[in-house]
């Protein structure tokens, strides 16, 4: 009955000042729609300069096979100091050479030489796009081999299947990692300041004479943000599904089952950053330090946590994100695979049993 | 007036830095971030986990297993007998690539035809899983030309001899660490400014700072400049562990990324300020801050690049200031840049500045409650 009491007064909290509401809503749609629209690691129409000394039938074939490409928009140059400019003025991405000789050393015994120059200052887009040009240059060997008539055979011809997402589409596997980041975010807005603005407005005084318990003012302080939370996470799964088109794979109730585990984590750092610091200031710094950028970074959504360093493997260890983010993935796109999903709903419950634990013991009936 | 921007200043310095809690926060964070995240930040692999099915007893497919437990981007977790196997090694993420060789493959090689070899990547993570196919297909590659030169295949007519330039190995630290001196600057001057007024209202103290004898203007300036301060402090640290810690090589003009970053930090602090007068709660102007933060630094070309987003939203990017800063910072630490082939980017973000700095100071007297 008290309990229900401090719940509604929340409610009422958050529907007068709507920005919580705004969190809860807004926030996801806004982050979901720049995120799944602008987040693309699939490099297409690579602006390319092609420089071609001496055009003959030979470097026609060869340059044939980059205007065909999806990959790359090329560009027709005639020498090399022009196309050096461009890559400086960052107006192409990268240079193929062919030589005045390209023809004639084409005959000789050792071969042609193809100069191919990339921008290094992205290095991942640099290494991306001198395998596209390795495509096109195989493809046109074995065009090449073909008009010869002869087979190319290499000795090793590898058979590539990728598993879980075939045509290797970015935002498959972005989306529902971002889903994670967004949880993150609203969890630690909600409530990040919910306890230190009683505290700053001397209400927690007030409601500490009164009979309610300490737990209580926790849960009455949890369920309404939990709730709020939850339909976020409702309106990030669907807009995924329809909108972004990524394949749900596994079940709905363990996605469900999961992400509420990941609230009460998050839901709990939010409370205990606000029970910690009592200050409404210092807790907004916290939360703007604590959630975004080291989930956006360190949670394995965009970079491989396989590869970091041991020491930084452990660190990823302490966040959240990085649990969800692999049941996430799993869930939307390889299925209701238990090795991977049982392991980390169980790092969740811990770290939520943690976080509410620990405010649940910082959260006394005292006065300093 | 300048002593009483200078009383206003020494005021919100010792707002911001009196509470322990709060130096606390401004100052360590930031730099254990650029640590951590200066290793964790790279879309380079190594010691990817791999598994070996093997159906052939033959020296060519020992020969390029070799290769790979050779390789430091590879290692190898298991050996598998049967192929049902494949899958739960797989779905349980123990394994990302599986290896998977035809019983026939040194008899068909030795014949001169090609040999059965499969590779199943995880695709879950699909940008590791397209990296990761690249470096299998540079191992096959050079296994291919190796066996050829050996047992005389056919001479391939042409082939291509790579070179990158500003970044010879493609290492991806280089790209991402003078990103994050951008990412960890706005961060910085947004967690000073976003909620500093909006403190002041909530707490009432705003009115009253509006009836003394300021002017909106040294409002702003004196509200301003502990942002700039701080912010420019925290950049120069981090640039300093940027080139000595992480050894970026810092290419072009000091001159240049300093103007650079005067530039951003007037618009990031002009940013802060406004969402912090548009505020009322202390709540809002925490929501305004990450509303701000979150595109600003996905749209900036952080870590995907801007030139993968559709049109309309490569548009939207010109509004976003830490897009600007990052070319800048890249051009300046790797390409050595000039100053006048950057112009470009710098009135964009003092315009941005100006703009909400206005703004901010019209919002002081035009927003009471």
């Amino acid at each position: 009955m008290r309990l229900r009491g401090l719940i509604r007064k929340e409610f009422y909290q958050i529907l007068r000042d709507p920005s919580s509401i705004a969190i809860a809503f807004l926030l996801p749609v806004v982050l979901l729609l720049i995120f799944g629209y602008g987040v693309s690691l699939d490099a297409e129409h690579v602006p390319i300069a092609l420089v071609v000394e001496q055009p003959s039938a030979d470097t026609a074939s060869f340059t044939g096979g980059f205007q065909q490409s999806r990959y790359f928009e090329p560009v027709i140059m005639r020498n090399l100091r022009e196309a050096e400019e461009a890559l400086m003025a960052r107006r192409v991405s990268a240079i193929v050479h062919l030589r005045s000789d390209f023809a004639r050393q084409l005959r000789q015994p050792d071969g042609a030489p193809i100069q191919v120059i990339v921008s290094g200052v992205d290095a991942n887009t640099g290494r991306l796009i001198l395998g596209y040009v390795q495509g096109v240059w195989q493809k046109w060997l074995q065009r090449q081999a073909l008009a010869r008539g002869e087979a190319l055979t290499m000795p090793v011809q590898l058979d590539q299947r990728v598993w879980f997402n075939s045509e290797l589409r970015s935002r498959n596997f972005l989306v529902p990692g971002l889903i994670a980041i967004i949880m993150t975010l609203i969890g630690a807005l909600l409530t990040a300041l919910v306890m230190a603005r009683e505290w700053e407005r001397g209400t927690m005084e007030a409601l500490m004479v009164t009979p309610v318990t300490m737990r209580e003012v926790l849960i009455g302080k949890l369920v309404p943000y939990f709730i709020l939370g939850t339909g976020g996470m409702a309106l990030s799964v669907a807009m995924s599904v329809w909108l972004f088109d990524v394949p749900l794979r596994g079940s709905l109730w363990l996605l469900f089952a999961t992400a509420s585990l990941f609230l009460l984590a998050a839901l709990g750092m939010g409370l205990l950053i606000s029970t910690v610091t009592r200050n409404q200031f210092v807790a907004g710094q916290l939360a703007i330090l604590t959630t975004f950028l080291p989930a956006f970074i360190l949670s394995g959504f965009i970079f491989d946590i396989g590869s970091m360093p041991p020491v930084v493997q452990g660190i990823t260890h302490i966040l959240a994100a990085r649990y969800f983010v692999a049941i996430l993935q799993t869930v939307f796109l390889a299925g209701n695979v238990w090795s991977v999903v049982l392991p980390n709903a169980l790092a969740l419950v811990l770290m939520a049993a943690f976080f509410l634990g620990v405010s649940r013991r910082k959260l006394r009936k005292r006065l300093e | 007036m300048f002593w009483r921007i200078l009383a206003l200043t020494t005021k919100e310095f010792l707002a911001l830095l009196k509470d322990k809690r709060s130096r606390m926060v401004i100052f360590v964070p930031p730099i254990l971030q650029l640590l951590v995240f200066g290793y964790a930040a790279s879309f380079d692999l190594n010691r990817i986990p791999f598994a070996v099915y093997n159906e052939d007893a033959g020296q060519a497919s020992r020969d390029l297993v070799a290769r790979f437990t050779a390789s430091p981007n590879f290692h190898q977790v298991a050996t598998l007998t049967h192929e049902a196997e494949i899958t739960p090694l797989v779905d349980a993420k123990r394994a990302l690539l599986v290896l998977h060789i035809g019983p026939t493959f040194t008899r068909d090689l030795l014949k001169g035809r090609a040999g059965p070899a499969q590779a199943i990547v995880d695709g879950r993570n699909s940008n590791t899983a397209a990296i990761l196919l690249s470096y299998v297909n540079t191992i096959v590659a050079t296994f291919n030309a190796d066996w050829q030169q050996r047992n005389g295949g056919a001479i391939t007519p042409a082939h291509l001899e790579t070179r990158a330039w500003f970044n010879p190995n493609l290492l991806s630290r280089w790209f991402i660490v003078p990103g994050i001196v951008g990412l960890l600057t706005l961060v910085v001057t947004t967690l000073v400014t976003a909620l500093s007024v909006a403190r002041e209202r909530e707490q009432g103290t705003f009115d009253q700072l509006l009836v003394t004898p300021f002017r909106p203007g040294e409002i702003l300036i004196g509200k301003a400049l502990p942002g700039f301060i701080i912010g420019f402090f925290e950049a120069t640290l981090i640039i300093l562990i940027a080139v000595f810690w992480f050894q970026v090589p810092l290419r072009g003009s000091l001159l240049t990324l300093y103007v650079g970053l005067l530039c951003f930090v007037l618009s990031t602090v002009g940013m802060g300020l406004m969402i912090s007068s548009l505020a009322v709660t202390q709540q809002q102007g925490l929501l305004g801050a990450f509303l701000f933060l979150v595109p600003c630094i996905i749209l900036s070309g952080f870590a995907t690049p801007i030139a993968n987003m559709p049109h309309w939203v490569q548009q939207i990017t010109y509004l976003d200031p830490l897009r600007y800063f990052l070319v800048i910072l890249r051009g300046v630490f790797l390409e050595g840049t000039p100053f006048h082939l950057l112009l470009d980017q710098f009135w964009p973000m003092a315009i941005i500045g100006l703009v909400n700095l206005a703004l901010a100071g019209y919002l002081f007297r035009h927003r009471m409650y």
